[in-house]
């Protein structure tokens, strides 16, 4: 398949003093180099190590100047974020949340897929005017059209409602979701497909048993991206939901106006939120790579 | 969709072993070929295109949701309205300006931090996930970490951070900066640059090791320099990559919202667009407005989305042409 090991290894060369000046300065040059990198690396997560830091301390230590490093720990941030210190529980936002980012995906999915195939396996006419007319939705500015979608959303009772970000989310995506695809698809070698076919395999079997084995990594791929765009949206949840359907976000922001602001509890409720998100990001590095570029980097 | 006017030049020969596109005029198996897009293209066209309509007919009403009986048809007043509108102009050059700024730093940086990973060093894999934490957080939750635990003048990290260094030279008055205040614009683009860069990094590192190692070596043994290599060698290979990195983080960056409404709430002239439209119909309740600037939105995207699209489609072609 196509995925790239990130950490290709270049081919190492051995006995040093067989080397050229030339590369042997090269290689001296590039521990300190490496360090550099450690230092920018760090730099770069700093933020967010204060931020889970911060979110383990008291709201007195949260609050100092000059910042108390080495403060006791405490999970009372935590515990006030879920609720125990009788403020709204974040339980029904981050399930709201969950619910619109995995149905979204999978509509997304269904949708995605067979179209993705009839842009590289049974090519139609003119493949390439559809695929750009996809990616040219995803420029347009969301903003300009959210104004008729709330007043349509008003006057249907589908305000405060998940399926309607449901749809939202799934137009959002739609159209990576068929670059991705369409270029993992086109990645299939033809002949595979047709040696089936000769043995007289039906499109089903095909489709199951050649083409979606090679693709799943891909479609995995694709399922990443979806689903962290989902889950990190924030302007139409705002505008859309209000009590029964707020995604975990927007929760976030209403949260710091209800309760003033605790600079621990704040944190704390940031690194819940983006858990997820880390998580399956830091587990498919190189998936992500590929998604973010539309399958064009593999 | 269905018929075909005459090939464009353009257009990519379909690859060896694909089957020909068929000709129309075999109806049933034409159409067949076509079903599997049909889904997915209506349900793009109706949640997506159709809100735009809709826009564009409300921007020429005088519609004020406070005073829903006044609603009247206007033409096109509201534009004109926009187009002298103090507040939307500036917030355009805004948006242009908080764009270029953060892409433009955001590749540089990336650039360079991918030339650092390019190598191998020990601890390669840590220090790559390290640097795409701030690109996993969620965006909302990144503006928050800035505004409240870094920007802040009493409690912020760089403000304690400034105590520290001081008290260790024995000053006990050092400066406290009001950061979002002092330098808004700058705040909410280093916030944004921070989130973006290890995006840039993720693509052109992936350039980078595409390229073919052994012309480098071959290269630096005939005794060019670093920069001669990094300068004929990696940057035109990079060009797809960095145009692709470019576009994309275009496309993301000028729609932001997350970053202006939280960090600075659109004041101190960092609103943006999509802040100015969001605020114009949802706190002024000026329909007609806010879509009249919504439809001047999408006209400047689609001038840019053109040129984008443009660069998108040749990466494309070598891509089909590669294959």
């Amino acid at each position: 398949m196509t995925t790239t090991v990130a950490t290709a290894e270049k081919p190492a060369r051995t006995g040093r003093a067989a080397l050229p000046p030339a590369l042997r300065k090269a290689r001296r040059r590039s521990a300190g180099l490496g360090l550099l990198a450690w230092l920018v690396g760090i730099a770069f997560f700093l933020p967010v190590a204060w931020m889970v830091l911060t979110s383990l301390h008291a709201e007195t230590d949260a609050a100092a100047n000059p910042p108390a490093v080495a403060a006791s720990l405490t999970l009372d941030g935590y515990r006030t974020f879920f609720g125990s210190g009788g403020g709204p529980s974040p339980w029904p936002a981050l399930l709201n949340s969950l619910m619109a980012s995995v149905f979204s995906t999978v509509l997304v999915l269904a949708l995605a897929l067979p179209a993705a195939y009839a842009l590289s396996i049974r090519r139609v006419q003119r493949w390439t005017d559809v695929l750009f007319f996809f990616l040219s939705t995803k420029m347009l500015p969301v903003v300009a059209g959210l104004l008729p979608i709330y007043l349509f959303a008003k006057n249907t009772g589908m305000l405060d409602n998940i399926w309607l970000l449901v749809l939202l989310y799934t137009s959002m995506n739609l159209p990576i979701a068929v670059w991705m695809l369409q270029s993992f698809l086109a990645d299939i070698p033809v002949s595979i497909v047709e040696a089936a076919q000769i043995d007289g395999a039906k499109l089903t079997t095909v489709l199951t048993r050649v083409i979606a084995p090679v693709a799943g990594p891909g479609i995995a791929a694709t399922s990443l991206i979806c689903f962290i765009f989902s889950w990190n949206e924030m302007l139409f949840a705002r505008v859309l939901t209000g009590v029964t359907a707020e995604t975990a976000p927007v929760f976030l922001t209403r949260f710091i106006t209800s309760q003033g602001l605790f600079l621990a509890q704040v944190c704390a409720a940031s690194v819940v939120i983006s858990l997820p998100v880390l998580a399956a990001g830091f587990a498919a590095q190189d998936k992500l790579v590929q998604g973010l570029s539309l399958g064009a980097v593999k | 969709m269905s018929t075909p006017t005459a090939v464009r030049t353009e257009r990519p020969a379909p690859r060896s072993g694909r089957p020909a596109p068929r000709r129309p005029g075999r109806g049933a198996r034409a159409w067949a070929t076509r079903a599997p897009l049909l889904p997915a293209l209506v349900f793009l066209i109706a949640v997506t295109q159709l809100p735009f309509v809709a826009t564009l007919v409300i921007s020429l009403f005088d519609w004020n949701s406070l005073r829903p009986d006044d609603r009247s048809f206007t033409g096109l007043d509201n534009y004109s309205q926009v187009a002298s509108d103090e507040g939307l102009r500036e917030s355009v050059v805004t948006t242009a300006v908080l764009t270029a700024a953060v892409v433009l730093v955001s590749v540089v940086l990336g650039l360079l931090i991918a030339l650092l990973l390019d190598r191998t060093f020990p601890g390669r894999g840590v220090v790559r996930t390290l640097l795409i934490a701030p690109f996993l957080l969620v965006p909302v939750a990144a503006a928050l970490l800035w505004k409240h635990a870094l920007y802040n003048p009493e409690y912020g990290l760089f403000n304690g951070a400034l105590t520290w260094v001081a008290e260790l030279f024995g000053d006990d008055t050092p400066p406290q900066p009001d950061w979002v205040s002092d330098m808004p614009l700058i705040a909410v683009e280093a916030a944004l640059i921070w989130q973006w860069t290890p995006f840039m990094m993720l693509i052109l590192l992936a350039g980078l090791q595409s390229r073919p190692t052994e012309m480098v070596e071959a290269a630096r043994l005939d005794g060019a320099t670093s920069f001669q290599i990094f300068r004929y060698l990696t940057l035109p290979h990079l060009r797809r990559y960095l145009e692709l990195g470019v576009l994309l983080g275009s496309v993301y960056i000028v729609q932001n919202f997350d970053a202006v409404f939280t960090i600075t709430s659109g004041g101190l002239g960092t609103a943006n667009l999509p802040y100015t439209i969001y605020q114009t119909f949802y706190q002024a309740h000026e329909y007609g407005l806010a879509s009249a600037a919504g439809v001047l939105v999408v006209i400047g995207s689609i001038v840019i989305a053109t040129f984008a699209l443009r660069v998108v489609s040749s990466l494309f072609r070598e891509e089909v042409s590669r294959a």
